[in-house]
């Protein structure tokens, strides 16, 4: 906890890169206070086979409203760590903490609820291409829904409302009647977005939201992101392989290798030593700033 | 908000806007539910008595499965008659992919012209839309009841199924290895022998072998209803001759074992492609 | 020439005469197989070779319909419509318990495994048992009437449906799967609002083709159970009416035809 204050009044100091977001004050201002932790991951474990071990002894804490982004080598357990938070994958052992409940133990109707307050963006969108943008933005809310409510399509009106002031904001208003496979990768992304964050959660996971997007469309998700956990308080966690891109939009750091932290710290903190620490012998085809 | 937005007679957000397509799928699946509600009433169902019919098969099925032995033939002489039906569905497999493979080429777009394709496609299209029985029957009277009226006759399909499926290979080859060959001054044949075929070769063995599997099922029916002899003709003489249900059950649990050992090969081969 | 450059060169060499070695040999085990298979099944290549122009123009030459034989026709486009009767019910009642077995049987929707196992060996079995058995079997108690034809047909193509949906299913929806599963959708929602709008129009597709398949297969059913068309053909076959043999055998083509167009009309429409 220590090194974390210490690498936080850093930020302060140095002053946070000028040229990405033009945030009012108050948001840098807010930086400087220690933001309550949400989420706590214990121990955690995760093995496939006995002898493929994805995760090792993970401990981490998820702190209300920031940008947690997870880099590492392929192969390192990024996806595999990213999927147990929200259960989409069993762990083999530990504990995440999650509103004062241990969220591993939870079945059924309980764990849709938890699912409910963690909304998800995939690399390859996961939309369903046949529906329209619209349909897709409003299968955020199947989470509330009894099974026939959802079956059927009984939004209501406010919802409806809800999806489209959430996808205005998202600048794709004017495709909601489009066929997803109608629309450009950065569009599909988007409506990932929307359909995440129409859930009202409380985290969104973005598993390597930018690997399949050209440069232009990628600043633009990683803009939106960053404006989601500053403006509406929700913690972004992001696998990123690009590490550039990680140290430029986070607050903070994860570095995995070999499904074990070598790194959790403030993204100034991140030198070439440490990237090589993560990537191995890989690091040198990295370009770091 | 100014966004375009449609609303259903009273009001309210409509959440999608059909295509066409999504409009006539939806049509098409009503239409086809109510065809198939009114089929059931429009068939012919005269001497059947339901109740009875469906307690005499389960105990025919019961005797099948549960009771199985062969009285009329020997095992030597089912797995013999299995071997002439594997025969059949081999020879006619086989004869019908290197057919297949010269049509192919003449099929493919990429590698011939295009009144030769749509001629060759033409012919199949129409040689397909005959059943194989009756195939089978009409070769029968020019070569008489038998292997070649089975053999040829089974081969028309195969031929159809095969050159679909191995123009479509064909197509899907790197037009840039096909141009880097001409360039070097390769002849047609070069071409087809030195890239096509060795691009191709494992979706090539995965679909001839999956005719072959299709084609041992094609043969045991030949077998019953067309007397092209094999396991098939077994399974006809002990039900409609014999009613001997018990042998029934042996001979197609023996069918029933070869057949999905063939489908579990086909898989394999198809995973591998 | 350096040294490392011939023995590379040599190696080269090596693997191609290798690879024509491998080659021949498949051939001669391929041609050892024909010539045993031929053997097994006492077929004679010439002959069948010959049989082929044969055939054909034995086909042509009985197309000059006598006024005798066109007197038939309403019979023959009689039993020709009982026969695709049957072919599209079996095939559509098929394919409502070919979509259920395949949810239970995909990885992807399946419930349980064990019930994803039973699902598979179920399709498995009434797969690969030939759509003769069935008829054969079926007809002993069910008589010579369409329900046996349709019974038949339906067991082959539920077997076959199951597996095409289900790699259908595999293929169309294991991302948007995950994506509804992360916001606490329930399993009908995931069914319903995922995996069925993802991949209907290639399951109906499927439907398509197995219909267009089971008009040629009810022939078959219908010359074993002595129903439909089938029974027509073998009727006239077997009084050596060759005039209507090819009558009946070109109001099959036409009419797999003209089904195979609707149905190519419907694949473009709605996919």
């Amino acid at each position: 906890m220590a090194t974390q204050l210490k690498s936080r009044s850093k930020v302060t100091e140095k002053k946070a890169d000028p040229v990405i977001f033009n945030f009012p004050e108050e948001a840098q201002l807010e930086e400087t206070i220690e933001r309550p932790v949400i989420m706590q991951v214990k121990n955690l474990h995760k093995n496939y086979t006995k002898d493929t071990k994805v995760l090792k002894d993970i401990n981490f804490d998820i702190r209300e409203g920031e940008l947690l982004s997870i880099i590492g080598p392929s192969g390192a357990g990024k996806s595999t760590l990213l999927r147990t938070i929200n259960r989409m994958i069993e762990p083999t052992s530990g504990e995440i903490i999650f509103g004062d409940e241990n969220i591993t133990k939870l079945k059924g109707k309980g764990l849709r609820k938890m699912r409910t307050d963690i909304g998800m963006i995939f690399q390859h969108y996961n939309l369903v291409d046949r529906l329209s943008v619209f349909e897709n933005v409003l299968h955020g809310l199947l989470g509330y829904k009894n099974s026939l409510q959802g079956i059927l399509s009984l939004y209501s009106e406010e919802e409806k409302e809800k999806a489209l002031e959430i996808i205005t904001e998202l600048g794709i208003e004017d495709h909601i009647y489009k066929r997803c496979d109608e629309l450009s990768g950065g569009q599909k992304q988007r409506v990932g977005i929307a359909r995440a964050l129409i859930q009202d959660p409380k985290i969104i996971l973005c598993d390597e939201p930018i690997a399949s997007l050209d440069p232009r469309a990628s600043m633009v998700i990683m803009e939106y992101l960053k404006r989601i956990s500053r403006e509406r308080g929700i913690t972004v966690i992001v696998n990123l392989h690009q590490v550039d891109v990680a140290k430029k939009y986070s607050d903070r750091m994860i570095g995995l290798n070999a499904g074990e932290i070598v790194f959790n710290d403030a993204p100034e903190v991140m030198d070439q030593g440490i990237v090589t620490k993560i990537y191995g012998s890989k690091a040198d085809e990295l370009i770091v700033e | 908000m100014d966004i375009q937005l449609d609303r259903t007679n009273d009001g309210k957000i409509k959440i999608n806007r059909p295509t066409r397509g999504q409009k006539s799928l939806k049509w098409i699946l009503i239409a086809t539910a109510i065809f198939t509600v009114a089929g059931f009433f429009m068939m012919d169902y005269s001497g059947l008595v339901l109740s009875q019919a469906i307690a005499d098969t389960l105990n025919n099925l019961y005797q099948m499965f549960l009771q199985p032995e062969l009285s009329q033939v020997g095992f030597g002489t089912a797995m013999s008659q299995v071997v002439v039906t594997l025969s059949l569905a081999f020879l006619s497999t086989i004869l019908g992919a290197v057919i297949s493979l010269f049509l192919a080429f003449g099929t493919a777009v990429n590698l011939s012209k295009p009144w030769l394709s749509t001629l060759i496609k033409g012919v199949i299209t129409i040689a397909r839309a005959v059943p194989t029985v009756l195939w089978v029957l009409i070769f029968a009277i020019a070569a008489g009841l038998g292997s070649i009226a089975a053999v040829i006759g089974m081969m028309f399909h195969s031929v159809a199924y095969l050159v679909k499926a191995y123009s479509e290979a064909f197509e899907e080859i790197d037009e840039g290895k096909i141009e880097a060959l001409r360039a070097t001054g390769s002849s047609y044949w070069q071409i087809l022998f030195q890239v096509v075929i060795p691009e191709t070769k494992s979706y090539l063995i995965s679909w001839t072998f999956l005719r072959f599997e299709i084609n041992f099922g094609v043969a045991v029916a030949m077998g019953a209803a067309a007397g092209a002899g094999g396991i098939g003709y077994e399974l006809f003489m002990s039900s409609t001759f014999y009613y001997d249900m018990n042998e029934v059950g042996m001979i197609t649990i023996i069918i029933l074992i070869v057949a999905i050992i063939l489908e579990l090969i086909a898989n394999r081969l198809k995973i591998k492609a | 020439m350096s040294s490392k450059s011939s023995t590379q060169h040599l190696s080269r060499v090596n693997i191609i005469r290798k690879k024509h070695i491998r080659l021949t040999i498949a051939a001669l085990i391929i041609l050892g197989l024909i010539i045993l298979a031929g053997e097994i099944t006492s077929y004679d290549h010439i002959d069948g070779l010959l049989s082929i122009p044969a055939a054909i123009s034995w086909l042509f030459s009985n197309m000059l319909f006598s006024a005798g034989t066109l007197a038939n026709f309403p019979t023959v486009l009689r039993l020709l419509w009982e026969t695709i009767l049957i072919s599209i019910v079996s095939t559509t009642t098929a394919s409502v318990f070919a979509l259920i077995f395949a949810l239970l049987g995909s990885q992807l929707t399946q419930v349980n495994t064990f019930l994803m196992y039973v699902a598979k060996l179920v399709a498995s079995v009434s797969r690969n048992i030939p759509v003769v058995a069935w008829a054969l079997i079926l007809v002993l108690s069910f008589g010579t009437n369409s329900a046996t034809g349709f019974l038949a047909l339906f067991f082959a193509t539920f077997g076959f449906l199951v597996r095409a949906y289900i790699e259908t299913i595999d293929e169309a929806s294991s991302d948007s799967i995950e994506a509804l599963r992360a916001t606490g959708a329930t399993y009908p929602q995931m069914i319903f609002k995922a995996v069925l709008p993802g991949s209907m129009p290639q399951l109906f597709s499927w439907t398509l083709f197995m219909i267009e398949t089971n008009i040629r297969s009810a022939t078959l059913v219908g010359l074993l159970t002595g129903t439909g068309i089938g029974y027509l053909f073998d009727l006239y076959y077997k009084q050596l009416n060759y005039e209507m043999v090819s009558l009946i055998t070109l109001s099959i083509v036409v009419a797999v035809l003209i089904i195979e167009a609707i149905s190519n009309r419907i694949r473009r429409e709605i996919i």
